[in-house]
């Protein structure tokens, strides 16, 4: 193995066994989109009939939520445990070794993209359980745990780059409420062709989450839709180029410091 | 007398706390409002599931849940503040200082109260702002106003025997999570004859259901469920009280 590789692989598995040492962020992450879910699956049934809407089941319609919900939580989780290593001065003793920089990122990021992956496994097992059968089938499975993986990347790179300006991990916990600001302004719990207001619709409509959701919902409800992948897909892969550009020059600036 | 006293000090330290201090202040104020764009905007076009039948429109309706909800919240808030009084070792030396440590529960309620009052009007100004028609009359809108204030009081009063039983701020999500839990169990989106499968079960059972069927009454000027409504968030509020009370005791035990 590389030098650079094996960094990446120690750093990941870190940062993967240090999210499993805490099983409050493990539970949380898992459990809140399924509370969510239930609640909004049960209490939004009836907007099943109007008229218009994409499918008679609004678990399947909701279901999407949880898997964008909980990649956001890898802001949080990413962006927390970074913050404590500046806090503890883990960074600086790491930036004495021969450690290259953006190994810290990759390993970090990675054991944000493992715990995504395995909340992807998750919800879509409670999907199935309860009865969710995805339109786009077996090859669908594929394409959305690709998908979920993009997804945390890029909002894991967010939390780090937050924690990499800001050094504080309360700083990156009060991130949280503004992402679940877009996160509800966005299709969530309807289509945009049925949001009335029209202001809403428009703020829906800028919100790049809506087009996250409706990738994956596409994936469930209506089988393979090129346009709502490929604006998933393309809205994902700026993110991510946006976010890791910044955090790796909130790196640098942080490793120039210490 | 001296109960009295001590519940104005805790009641004008708290409120000042609040008010001096944006990081406290603004997340009141900025959720409830919030909830209700995201709802009351996003979800307009449930007013028009078959079925669906409140004649002062879809807002309104929503109104009524975020009130609650702002009351409920109001009183887990005021909970934090108490946990963080306990960690920062102010409460220990209240609970010294205090000729009658009562007043201080007391105090930290009719803090609560005066700081959801607060959301309480921002929060109506904004409704009204955007439109929102009220079919009830003055005295509907004061029960409606009553009703949240006692969920508001039940609320503080369940906080605050967590923050005094736990003393310290890691208690917040044993706080929040219940009330985030009875709230969200209930019929936020749609009434309760439009719910269906478990939801429409747990709902029927929960004592803020009614809470809500019946401020959504007060606000279509058509009062409905009054007694059980007012029933239920009394009987909420004594509960808790008895709560905080035991949780106070525990306070004073633990030195």
């Amino acid at each position: 193995m590389t030098g650079f590789a094996d960094q990446v692989v120690q750093l990941s598995r870190r940062s993967v066994v240090r999210t499993l040492r805490q099983p409050a962020n493990v539970v949380s992450a898992l459990l809140f989109p399924m509370f969510l879910l239930a609640v909004n699956s049960g209490g939004l049934k009836a907007e099943t009939h109007l008229p218009g809407f994409p499918t008679n089941s609004f678990v399947a319609f909701a279901l999407a939520v949880p898997f964008i919900q909980g990649a956001l939580f890898a802001t949080m989780n990413a962006g927390t445990d970074l913050a404590r290593d500046i806090q503890t001065g883990f960074l600086n003793r790491l930036s004495l070794t021969p450690m290259r920089g953006i190994a810290v990122l990759a390993g970090q990021l990675g054991g944000v993209m493992a715990l995504g992956l395995l909340q992807a496994v998750v919800y879509l097992s409670v999907g199935l359980i309860i009865g969710v059968r995805l339109a786009s089938g077996p090859a669908g499975v594929v394409v959305l745990f690709a998908f979920m993986v993009l997804v945390t990347l890029a909002f894991g790179a967010f939390g780090a780059f937050a924690a990499l300006r800001t050094g504080s991990g309360e700083a990156v916990q009060s991130l949280f409420p503004v992402f679940f600001v877009f996160l509800f302004i966005s299709s969530m719990n309807i289509p945009r062709n049925l949001i009335d207001a029209t202001w809403f619709r428009d703020l829906a409509t800028a919100n790049p989450v809506s087009y996250l959701l409706e990738a994956v919902r596409s994936l469930i409800i209506l089988g393979w839709d090129g346009q709502a992948l490929a604006l998933g897909f393309g809205i994902s892969v700026v993110l991510v180029i946006v976010a890791l550009t910044l955090a790796s020059w909130a790196l640098r600036v942080r490793m120039a410091r210490s | 007398m001296r109960t009295l006293a001590v519940a104005r000090g805790v009641a004008w330290r708290t409120l000042h706390n609040v008010f001096t201090n944006p990081s406290l202040l603004l997340p009141s104020l900025i959720f409830p409002l919030f909830f209700f764009v995201a709802f009351a905007g996003g979800l307009s076009r449930v007013g028009d599931i078959p079925g669906f039948d409140f004649p002062p429109g879809y807002t309104a309706f929503q109104f009524v849940f975020v009130l609650m909800q702002s009351a409920a919240f109001g009183g887990v808030f005021t909970g934090f503040g108490i946990a963080r009084d306990f960690e920062s070792g102010f409460a220990r030396r209240l609970l010294l200082a205090a000729p009658n440590r009562s007043g201080i529960v007391l105090g930290y309620a009719a803090a609560a109260l005066a700081r959801w009052l607060v959301t309480a009007s921002f929060l109506t100004v904004i409704a009204f702002a955007v439109g929102m028609d009220v079919s009830g009359s003055g005295v509907d809108l004061f029960g409606l106003y009553t009703l949240a204030a006692i969920l508001n009081l039940a609320a503080t009063l369940w906080a605050a025997g967590v923050a005094m039983r736990f003393r310290t701020m890691q208690a917040g999500p044993i706080m929040q999570l219940p009330v985030f839990l009875i709230l969200f169990f209930a019929p936020v989106y749609v009434p309760l004859s439009l719910l269906e499968g478990w939801i429409h079960g747990v709902a029927t059972v929960n004592p803020v259901t009614r809470v809500l069927e019946s401020g959504r009454g007060f606000v279509a000027g058509a009062p409905t469920e009054v007694g059980i409504a007012y029933g239920a968030a009394l009987a909420l509020a004594v509960g808790f009280s008895v709560w905080a009370w035991r949780g106070l005791r525990k306070a004073e035990a633990a030195g």
